[in-house]
């Protein structure tokens, strides 16, 4: 009954286990265990934890076919491809920039890959290429930003747009090639790993890794600090274009992977169904998850959470037969309401005084 | 002349930013027909004076009358409907648009909008006010020169028929030549029964077009004088005359040998710097807002390219193109916006303490929380930052506790150099007098320290030696003996540098 949540547990505890505020002051005479949860676990998660336990409990009593083991896996793995994008949009976000551009790469990525396996007939080239296409792509969004000066929502509106053609010049625009009769990719799309579908294993890897980098390593702090004041960093002597530059092409290798798991899902290489709208769900869950667009603010815990209460309550209104249309109102409001309530709670700061 | 009516009168006003006075009791009179200038050092309280006449802030104390009827301006809008116009210093121009409407901005939905017919206006304008020639009516806000930009801001006020004006250093922008139109325009304005407040620096031209002169200082009244009975020794007493003996004082600390040497370092901002700063040498630098003191110090930390000249650190000249050059030659750099150019408001003491050094508390690329956490421990004991823990949100504590978290992000990189701008502005008198026993020992421990400060004061209670700066240049160089607040304003004033 409870298996793939079971599965997710391990993910958020992984998250949310943050050891270095625990033995902080040991000396402190005793905090409430509640209020001592409640800080390691940031108001922001239990909040989104909270949200996510109501939407199933709902769901869950209207219709008992949400609970099925296959229902989970629908989920799980419905939310692989727009988790991997969001992992590494909270990436951008934190370091103050956003990158528009992840579907399109995606797209491209999920062709390329399609193609490069059926001119060669070898799994690896095709994900090797593909995630090597994703990586120029990111250096080419990082180049504009740095050297053109562009700010990175246009620059990565432009690439939206170029990278996207790229896809469909190079595929004629339709679906290219086969990849369903591929052990490695069928694998990828429909195999489990001690019972774990291997999409959601990959999503796993990329979070777990992304938190750890940006949580207990100098380059995570770093994309914190450039985020967060990016005057404050160069006069600290962080090399802010190298950041860039480099976080951009690490988001074009993670969304590449989204696209060759596009590929493995669907048999073939998409330039843009599967990918299409991504980037925007990807904001959305980023932002759901507590980043702030302004930079220096977020954490991957968060948005994995946002993630998944996003793909319960697709899920469950599908399950509940609600119009699509309705479903799009309620991810809107969703996010609006969160956001809001986000601001009045961190009190925005009153006008200043004089300079 | 005396018996002309009085158009405003503010009357104990009092204004307080959190934990600063920046004015208490504060007396203005402006007559119609008279030009009033306004005089004090840096941070005497003028800017803030006119933020409250023009409806920025509201005073805490204090009541402004205009024609004997007290008045309260909730906001800009307020202030200028009582025929009140404050000219801003830096004005805020519309870059695609034309001369004209930036003139005209705010009356344009008030008439039906003709472009041929604002046009003409605004050449009859500038003709009526002489600057016909400096400035054409069709001419893009982009196009325009800080004088122009000027002359448009002052053009906004004129053309709205208000009966006050206030100019905030109106010249530090102009030419000679706008200067001189700038005079004929007040001088017609005051014909026509206008009341001028005038903020400047310029003794020269405050003898040369004032009635009265208004003295503020540390936020106090000091006393209005009519032109005709001071002089310019009296205004400089005026202004600085301070009670030195509560300031601190420190003892010199054993020199070493020279650590920082900038020769004949020049760049947009700054021009044929020479200065030199010993080992244990605590060195200030005075200037007015504008000198170019915070461009000299962001062009020695690496944050402004130095195009001419060289920077000398121990005997070595480093090649400083952007801040990790200088951080490597031992540079640490306190910014004077501390906020919004050193802190990251939103993450821990701890964070921001090793910001700098967070490679030396690493393996490989792991971050030692252990050795971080033993680091901003270090530092909270040794600068006293007052902080329930080294997690807390840097953003939450006060100005004070917050520029030490700042020391010690430089500190833990052990520097030879220290350049402090503005060390304790926006802070408490207490914090103040820490933030001066850690430059003190600093100084003891054999650090280089530059300190820039406005207020002469704390230069002069805390340096070895006073360099003074003027439009980008050093206008002078004092030892501690020879400084006093005098020395350094006349220094800082020297019309003949700034022009």
């Amino acid at each position: 009954m409870n298996t793939v949540s079971r599965k997710d547990t391990p993910v958020l505890s992984a998250q949310t286990d943050t050891r270095p505020p625990a033995p902080k002051e040991p000396e402190v005479e005793r905090v409430s265990a509640f209020r001592r949860v409640i800080t390691t676990v940031g108001v922001q998660n239990i909040s989104l934890i909270f949200a996510i336990v109501l939407v199933v409990a709902i769901i869950g009593i209207q219709n008992p076919l949400f609970f099925t083991v296959p229902n989970l896996k629908v989920i799980g793995t419905a939310i692989a491809i727009v988790g991997l994008l969001a992992v590494v949009q909270t990436i951008v976000i934190i370091l103050g920039a956003l990158d528009i551009s992840v579907g399109s790469i995606a797209g491209l990525a999920s062709v390329t890959s399609a193609m490069i396996f059926t001119s060669t007939s070898s799994a690896a080239m095709g994900v090797l290429g593909a995630v090597a296409i994703g990586v120029v792509c990111g250096l080419v969004n990082g180049c504009i930003i740095v050297f053109g000066r562009v700010n990175p929502v246009i620059a990565t509106l432009a690439t939206l747009a170029a990278f996207k053609g790229i896809a469909q010049l190079i595929s004629d625009g339709r679906a290219q090639g086969y990849t369903g009769a591929d052990p490695f990719f069928v694998f990828l799309a429909r195999g489990t790993l001690l019972g774990v579908p291997t999409l959601i294993l990959v999503l796993v890897l990329v979070a777990v890794l992304a938190h750890v980098v940006l949580r207990y390593t100098t380059i995570g702090r770093n994309i914190y600090a450039v985020g967060g004041n990016n005057i404050a960093s160069r006069l600290g002597g962080i090399n802010i274009n190298r950041y860039i530059i480099g976080v951009y092409m690490v988001t074009g290798a993670v969304a590449a992977i989204a696209g060759i798991l596009i590929t493995a899902r669907t048999g073939s290489g998409q330039p843009i169904s599967g990918s299409e709208g991504l980037e925007l769900q990807a904001i959305t869950a980023a932002a759901l998850g507590g980043a702030a667009l302004k930079g220096g603010k977020g954490a991957i815990a968060g948005t994995i959470l946002a993630v998944i209460l996003l793909g319960v309550l697709t899920n469950g209104m599908t399950l509940l037969g609600v119009n699509t249309f309705w479903q799009n109102v309620a991810q809107g409001t969703l996010l609006v309401v969160a956001v809001v309530i986000q601001q009045l709670r961190s009190g925005e700061r009153r006008i200043g005084i004089p300079g | 002349m005396t018996h002309e009516p009085i158009a405003l009168r503010a009357t104990g006003i009092t204004k307080s930013f959190g934990p600063v006075r920046a004015l208490r009791g504060v007396e203005l009179e402006l007559r119609s027909g008279e030009v009033t200038a306004l005089m004090g050092e840096n941070g005497a309280g003028k800017s803030t004076l006119l933020k409250i006449l023009n409806g920025d802030f509201r005073p805490d104390d204090g009541v402004l009358s205009i024609d004997g009827v007290p008045t309260v301006f909730g906001d800009p809008a307020d202030s200028r409907a009582a025929g009140l116009r404050v000219i801003a210093q830096e004005p805020e121009i519309i870059a695609a648009v034309s001369v004209a409407e930036n003139i005209f901005v705010g009356s344009l939905g008030s008439v039906a909008y003709n472009r041929k017919a604002l046009l003409r206006r605004t050449r009859d304008e500038l003709k009526r006010w002489g600057f016909d020639r400096t400035i054409r009516a069709e001419a893009l806000g982009s196009e325009l020169s800080p004088a122009q930009r000027q002359i448009v801001e002052i053009m906004r006020a004129v053309v709205s028929k208000p009966r006050i004006i206030c100019f905030d250093e109106p010249t530090s922008s102009l030419g000679d030549d706008e200067v001189t139109l700038l005079f004929a325009l007040i001088r017609q304005l005051q014909a026509e029964g206008i009341a001028v407040a005038y903020v400047s620096h310029r003794m020269g031209e405050i003898f040369k077009l004032a009635d009265r002169i208004t003295v503020l200082r540390d936020g106090s009244f000091v006393g209005t004088q009519l032109v005709a009975e001071t002089n310019h020794d009296e205004l400089v007493r005026m202004m600085v005359g301070r009670d030195l003996s509560q300031f601190f004082h420190r003892e010199p600390a054993p020199l070493g040998k020279t650590v920082l040497e900038l020769r004949n370092v020049g760049n947009q901002y700054v021009d044929g710097i020479d200065l030199t700063v010993r080992a244990g040498e605590v060195v200030g630098v005075a200037g007015l807002v504008g000198a170019g003191r915070s461009e000299l110090m962001k062009t020695i930390a690496g944050d402004y390219q130095v195009a001419t000249g060289e920077i000398v650190v121990d005997d070595h000249v480093w090649r400083i193109r952007q801040p990790a050059d200088s951080i490597r030659a031992g540079i640490g750099f306190a910014p004077e916006e501390r906020k919004a150019e050193a802190l990251l408001l939103q993450r821990s003491v701890r964070d921001n303490a090793a910001l700098v050094v967070l490679r030396s508390l690493s393996r490989w690329i792991f971050v030692s929380s252990r050795a971080e956490r033993a680091l901003a421990k270090t530092y909270i004991d040794r600068l006293r930052i007052r902080t329930p823990s080294a997690e807390q949100m840097v953003g939450n504590l006060s100005g004070g506790n917050q520029q030490k978290v700042v020391l010690a992000r430089w500190l833990a990189t052990t520097p030879k150099v220290l350049l402090l701008d503005e060390p304790t502005r926006g802070i408490d008198v207490g914090a103040k007098s820490e933030i001066y026993a850690i430059i003190d020992e600093l100084a003891h421990q054999g650090v280089a320290v530059i300190v820039v400060s406005s207020e002469l004061p704390e230069v002069l209670g805390v340096s070895d030696r006073i360099y003074v700066m003027a439009a980008g240049r050093i206008s002078g160089e004092l030892t501690r003996s020879e400084a006093s607040e005098e020395r350094i304003l006349a220094l800082a004033m020297d019309e003949d540098v700034a022009a």
